[in-house]
């Protein structure tokens, strides 16, 4: 009986991934090129969200200097293309290499010493911020000037991973679809078990045989990674990087924010989070400038975030799984019916 | 005939605090051993030194003949140790079914194959119809068992278990006597902490008896009741049965 439910919910997953993901190519196919660029950046820090997701959701380990690893992918792909006209995909390769590498060696080295929990966290701020300092009076990758990519030509260059507005509209989709597939990928290996448990408690995982230095180490690695990929993916459109923004403590929070938001340890709280807190910050951004009122979307985006994590502490997306269990709602719905049938 | 484990001569103080003192004994396999002693005795430190979640200060603790006492706990389990805390650790945001998961992994990377061995540890300690219970849905005594599960799928050669059977109504308890026992027939070499006395007397086929960190008396379960060394400082202070 267990095993049917399971398929039901199984298969309504599944309808439910499609769908989002069909309507967000309709998305990219119908809507203008404001809404398009908006959304980009939303399915972006989807994907970065869903990095950040890996390491704190499944594996427990908290990062809040996710800008560090996001910075190292976006220079990756700065340094080699402005400089020396290498494709972008040979950044991102060396982008994510780089910052896995960073990210298993602070990794390694906290762990060695037995810094863990917040004061892990804090170290990766410093490291972070120590990196962001660097780069800052770092010549040879424009120091606080800056990094300029060549404007586009207009056409679509796959090898170059160049293109118009709605091609990076594309790559960011197919990042964040990556990243659903990818974060259930994991969540249903060994490695999503012994991470939770990890995550849940780490002395008792370690009684069970649960290797967790190497495991911690290769979570946040993974972690690194993934979000360098999409620090680079974030330069491109961008169309340049600035060692504050890219490296600074407010990229790492939006990091956060779309899984806090969203959903933590879920595969779509990020997307959700994501799609929540960006066109809200940027719509009060709009209306505090023709309003006047600077400083209004800072204003909105706190008093929401604080009342979403106050009255939806786990999150947006599990309060509308149980929203659509209180009533029937179609997906629910019709996995009722399937047990049915089923049973 | 060789023993499974052999603690030699180990102590273990915290601060000025000696909790074990020069305890030596060994296990032979297949047997089920119980360590019993009053509250503050240092049974559960016994089993944290033998686990590898702490170090002793002095003496030695050979598994298969290999010095164990300087490996981590993960490597101790995968040498065939496996424990239950005495304070249960679920991991609260897993089912009952993924906490007995976890254990599998340490030699398998298979989910169904993991899975398979949950449900067969889950069965053998009565808790399969919970399978996919939230841990916080389940009573203390279930959730003792949950510790014995996890601790079975790891495969163990040695379990350790800490008063698993505390809470537990005479008819559970009887149970799970039960399925020790069988365990037992099977090869598995058992050391349980207990203070039912009654379960001692029953499962157990060799008594070590602990008292202020040091080991006081050793024998069948026979001997160590007539014993009056422990009469007088255990048995007199709580006697169960
Ligand atoms: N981590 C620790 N730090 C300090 N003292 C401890 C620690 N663990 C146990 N003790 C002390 O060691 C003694 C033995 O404890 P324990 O092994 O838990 O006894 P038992 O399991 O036999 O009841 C007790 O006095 C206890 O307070
Ligand atoms: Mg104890």
């Amino acid at each position: 009986m267990q095993k049917k439910f399971d398929r039901g919910l199984e298969r309504a997953r599944w309808l439910a991934g499609i769908t989002v993901f069909a309507v967000l190519g309709l998305v990219g196919l119908l809507a203008n090129p404001y809404v398009i660029s908006l959304m980009t950046i939303v399915l972006l820090f989807t994907f970065l969200g869903q990095s950040w997701n890996l390491m704190l959701g499944i594996g427990g380990q908290l990062s809040i200097g996710h800008a560090l690893f996001v910075g190292l992918g976006a220079y990756s792909v700065g340094v080699l293309y402005v400089k020396y006209g290498i494709s972008p995909w040979v950044g991102l390769l060396t982008g994510m290499i780089l910052a896995g590498s960073v990210g298993a060696s602070i990794a390694w080295l906290s762990f060695r010493f037995e810094v863990r929990g917040i004061y892990f966290a804090l170290l990766t701020i410093a490291a972070a911020e120590f990196a962001r300092i660097m780069f800052s009076g770092w010549e040879f990758v424009g120091a606080m000037q800056g990094l300029f990519f060549p404007a586009p030509t207009g056409g679509i260059e796959i090898s170059m991973l160049r293109g118009d507005v709605r091609f990076y509209y594309f790559v960011a989709l197919a990042l964040a679809a990556l990243g659903v597939i990818g974060t259930e990928f994991i969540s249903r290996s060994y490695l999503g078990y012994v991470w939770r448990a990890m995550r849940d408690d780490e002395s008792a995982a370690r009684a069970l045989g649960v290797r967790t230095f190497q495991h911690k180490i290769l979570v946040i690695s993974l972690s690194a990674a993934t979000a360098a990929a999409g620090g680079g993916v974030l330069a491109l459109v961008q169309g340049s990087i600035f060692p504050d923004s890219i490296m600074g403590m407010g990229l790492s929070v939006d990091v956060l924010l779309g899984p806090v938001v969203g959903g933590l340890g879920t595969t779509f709280g990020p997307l959700v989070g994501s799609l929540a807190a960006i066109p809200l910050n940027h719509l009060m951004s709009a209306l505090g400038d023709s309003l006047r009122i600077p400083g209004l979307n800072n204003i909105t985006y706190g008093v929401v975030l604080i009342s979403v994590v106050w009255f939806l502490p786990d999150g947006i997306w599990p309060a509308i799984v149980r929203l659509c269990k209180a009533i029937q709602a179609p997906p629910t719905a019709w996995l009722w019916q399937s047990r049915k049938v089923e049973e | 005939m060789t023993a499974l484990l052999e603690v030699e001569n180990l102590s273990r103080s915290f601060g000025g605090l000696v909790a074990v003192k020069d305890v030596s004994f060994s296990l032979r396999a297949g047997r089920i051993t119980a360590l019993i002693g009053p509250n503050g005795a240092g049974k559960t430190t016994c089993f944290n030194l033998v686990a590898g979640a702490l170090k002793p200060t002095s003496g030695r603790v050979l598994f298969e003949g290999r010095q164990i006492d300087n490996s981590p706990p993960e490597t101790v389990c995968r040498m065939g140790i496996a424990r239950t805390f005495q304070i249960v650790r679920p991991m609260r945001e897993m089912s009952v079914l993924e906490n007995a998961m976890i254990g599998a992994f340490s030699w398998t990377r298979n989910v169904s194959e993991a899975r398979s061995k949950a449900y067969e540890s889950l069965e053998s300690v009565g808790l399969a119809a919970k399978a996919q219970a939230r841990t916080d849905q389940l009573t203390l005594p279930d959730r003792k068992m949950l510790e014995t599960a996890k601790a079975l799928s790891t495969r163990p050669k040695l379990l350790l278990l800490d008063e698993v059977m505390a809470g537990l109504r005479p008819t559970e308890a009887a149970g799970i006597v039960g399925v020790l026992q069988k365990l037992a027939e099977g090869g598995l070499t058992i050391l349980l902490v207990e203070h039912v006395m009654r379960i001692v007397m029953e499962v157990a086929s060799r008594v070590v008896v602990l008292h202020h960190g040091a080991k006081i008396a050793e024998g069948t379960p026979g001997e160590v009741v007539a014993d009056p060394k422990v009469l007088e400082s255990y048995l007199g202070a709580g006697f169960h049965a």
